[in-house]
């Protein structure tokens, strides 16, 4: 696990699910298996931005942009300035 | 007499250059459709449905996203004289197998005659049909027939009368699909006239909406209302609303918007959600009522989006409010129009213990009640007790009202219409109270939980939890715990497991979350796992579902 991971994972286990705690396996798919739903798509991508300096547009909201929290990783990695 | 058809022929004669809907995609260019594109559109899939031997009074499902085809392929049923239906379309959430069998379970009720889809859904709509059902055509978009004009002498629609049923309005869900609103002609435009009244809605009016046409919010205050009125409607798509909220600031700042409808989880979510970047220039002062409408609604909510908008332009008096039901077309009341919205300060331990909406006293719990409004004037409302009389003012009881636009029944299902009245009047299943003439919701009969506006039937959930290996069948229990910040409802599912091991009952937690969302696209805020026996057992599901809510709220705050 990396930094980027480990921050990614406590957000969406605290401020999402809402199980402190909680580890996500980095393969698990998120959007396509309903861990994170639409409504907190945006908050995620919120956090990304703040957190990283990565902009997320909404039309990339969505499971064929970034599923996995290791997909999200590499997204974040790739834009990071 | 009038139909749906009449009036769109009257657009289309006398202005058909006047824009109907400019339809919004994220990404593309606004798509300004004018009454002359609409009626040639419908007449196109009219003249589709005749080829494919939908007969008038055939019901047609459609199965389409936000976009032109879903709006020409509606029109078209009603110019054929066929019923449209929508039905939501597969999100990337359900399983397959899950929509399937609820589109099985919708065609065995509703007997469509056909059913309208995309191409590259074709074979999951022909995967649900079975040999003897009521399915004659599957009908592809890409090859529905040219836009046309409509030649209204021949068109089956211009002959349907006013007490033909016009239109189906189905809830979600496994329970919801079963239960179509069937509304006539008369019934629907009786409501259009008597809200258009209550709405002093004027040539100025702009509607702007993102909500989706199989909602009885979406379909009749921003679809069918500005359409039939000629009152221009932006039309967002809800997908792209969700990831972008701000969207909807930015329609109606272009557009100059006057008239919206949102649930009220929407207020909290436009508050939270959009940024200062995306408002850049932003004017919101044509909006002159957004109405909150298909959940609680709550003051807090209406503060929050008040605050966050008021430097660009809203105004307080914009924040109104609607008390609506697909049985009654729409609109039982509206608030907020004539006056400003009623807030009616009243005694919390009265509401709850002797259900009685008391003034508020110094020093004691209060809640901030906000009115829906008087009824429109087509509408009738009583309170009534559990011997079924009226109570006085101030009393909660259950609202039952009598409207010249009341739903013909539910499509296919006598049984249900028939439970649904009581001597003439339709009980809601919604408990509330009249004070001075305005009504107020404070609750609900119905077992019901409503998520963001959408209708959660928890005995569906609980279904799908129940087969999750590690849960002991049957002791599983789903309800709604009202989360302040979200402004709607969480859903919860507390079930009962052997094992103690932490880890295992991680893994059956997850296991709970992904079978509900993918069997019912609803994601669950929490999965509370107890050793047995904790779950409260009685004879009523509902009195069940309420007795281990209290239960668990009751955990949460020791746990806190």
């Amino acid at each position: 696990m990396n930094d980027i991971s480990t921050t990614l994972n406590e957000y969406i286990a605290n401020e999402i699910l809402k199980q402190p705690g909680r580890v996500i396996n980095p393969d698990e798919p998120l959007i396509s298996g309903g861990i994170i739903d639409s409504f907190h798509l945006v908050d995620l991508a919120l956090f990304v931005e703040d957190t990283f300096g990565v902009h997320i547009d909404d039309s990339e909201l969505n499971a064929d942009t970034f599923d996995t929290l290791n997909q999200l990783v590499a997204l974040i990695q790739a834009r990071k300035p | 007499m009038t139909t749906f058809s009449h009036l769109l022929r009257r657009f289309y004669e006398e202005t058909p250059d006047r824009v109907a809907v400019y339809l919004q995609h994220a990404g593309q260019e606004d798509l300004p459709v004018t009454y002359r594109d609409l009626l040639k559109g419908a007449a196109g899939y009219a003249r589709t449905y005749a080829r494919a031997g939908v007969q008038p009074g055939d019901v047609v499902l459609l199965i389409l996203q936000h976009g032109i085809d879903l709006i020409y392929s509606y029109f078209g049923a009603v110019l054929h004289g066929a019923i449209p239906a929508i039905m939501p379309y597969l999100t990337e959430k359900l399983l397959p197998e899950r929509y399937r069998s609820d589109l099985a379970s919708l065609l065995g009720i509703t007997r469509p005659a056909a059913i309208i889809t995309y191409p590259d859904f074709e074979q999951e709509v022909r995967a649900a049909l079975k040999e003897g059902d009521s399915v004659r055509a599957v009908i592809v978009s890409s090859e529905a027939d040219q836009p046309a004009d409509p030649d209204f002498e021949s068109l089956p629609g211009m002959q349907r009368r006013a007490e033909d049923i016009v239109l189906l309005q189905h809830s979600s869900g496994t329970t919801g699909l079963q239960k179509g609103v069937a509304l006539s002609h008369q019934a629907v435009i009786n409501q259009l006239e008597s809200y258009r009244l209550a709405l002093h809605l004027t040539d100025e009016d702009v509607v702007v909406s993102w909500l989706p046409l199989y909602h009885d919010m979406g379909l009749i205050a921003c679809y069918l209302l500005p359409i039939l009125l000629g009152v221009p409607l932006v039309l967002l798509s809800p997908f792209d609303w969700v990831r972008a909220p701000y969207r909807l600031m930015q329609a109606v700042s272009r557009y100059g918007g006057t008239l919206s409808w949102l649930p009220n989880f929407a207020y909290n979510f436009c508050a939270q959600k959009v940024r200062d970047r995306d408002l850049d220039g932003i004017d919101l002062s044509s909006w002159r009522a957004i109405s909150n409408c298909s959940e609680p609604m709550r003051w807090e909510s209406h503060q929050a989006f008040y605050e966050r908008f008021k430097d660009y332009g809203l105004r307080y008096e914009a924040l109104t409010t609607c008390y609506a039901m697909a049985e009654n077309v729409f609109a039982v009341t509206q608030g907020g129009i004539d006056a400003p919205v009623v807030v009616d300060e009243i005694d919390r331990e009265g509401l709850q213990i002797e259900r009685v909406a008391r003034p508020g006293i110094p020093d004691r719990d209060v809640i901030k009640m906000l009115s829906a409004g008087r009824p429109i004037s087509s509408v009738r409302v009583r309170v009534l007790n559990e011997k079924s009389q009226d109570v006085p003012d101030r009393v909660i009881g259950e609202l039952a009202l009598q409207s010249d636009c009341m739903l013909t029944g539910y499509y296919n299902r006598p049984d249900a219409t028939k439970k649904a009245f009581l001597d003439g009047w339709y009980l809601t299943g919604d408990f509330g109270y009249m004070a001075d003439g305005e009504v107020y919701v404070t609750g609900r009969k119905k077992d019901l939980i409503i998520v963001g506006g959408k209708n959660v039937y928890p005995q569906d959930i609980e279904q799908l939890a129940m087969d999750v290996p590690g849960i002991h069948p049957g002791r599983v229990v789903c309800f709604g715990v009202y989360n302040e910040a979200a402004g709607t409802e969480d859903v919860v599912v507390v079930g009962e497991v052997e094992t103690r091991d932490l880890q295992e009952r991680y893994k059956i937690a997850d296991q709970v979350r992904q079978v509900v969302t993918r069997g019912s696209a609803i994601a669950l805020r929490h999965v509370y796992l107890v050793d047995p026996p904790w779950l409260i057992k009685t004879s009523s599901g509902k009195t069940a579902r309420l007795a281990n809510r209290d239960k668990y709220l009751a955990e949460m705050k020791e746990q806190r």
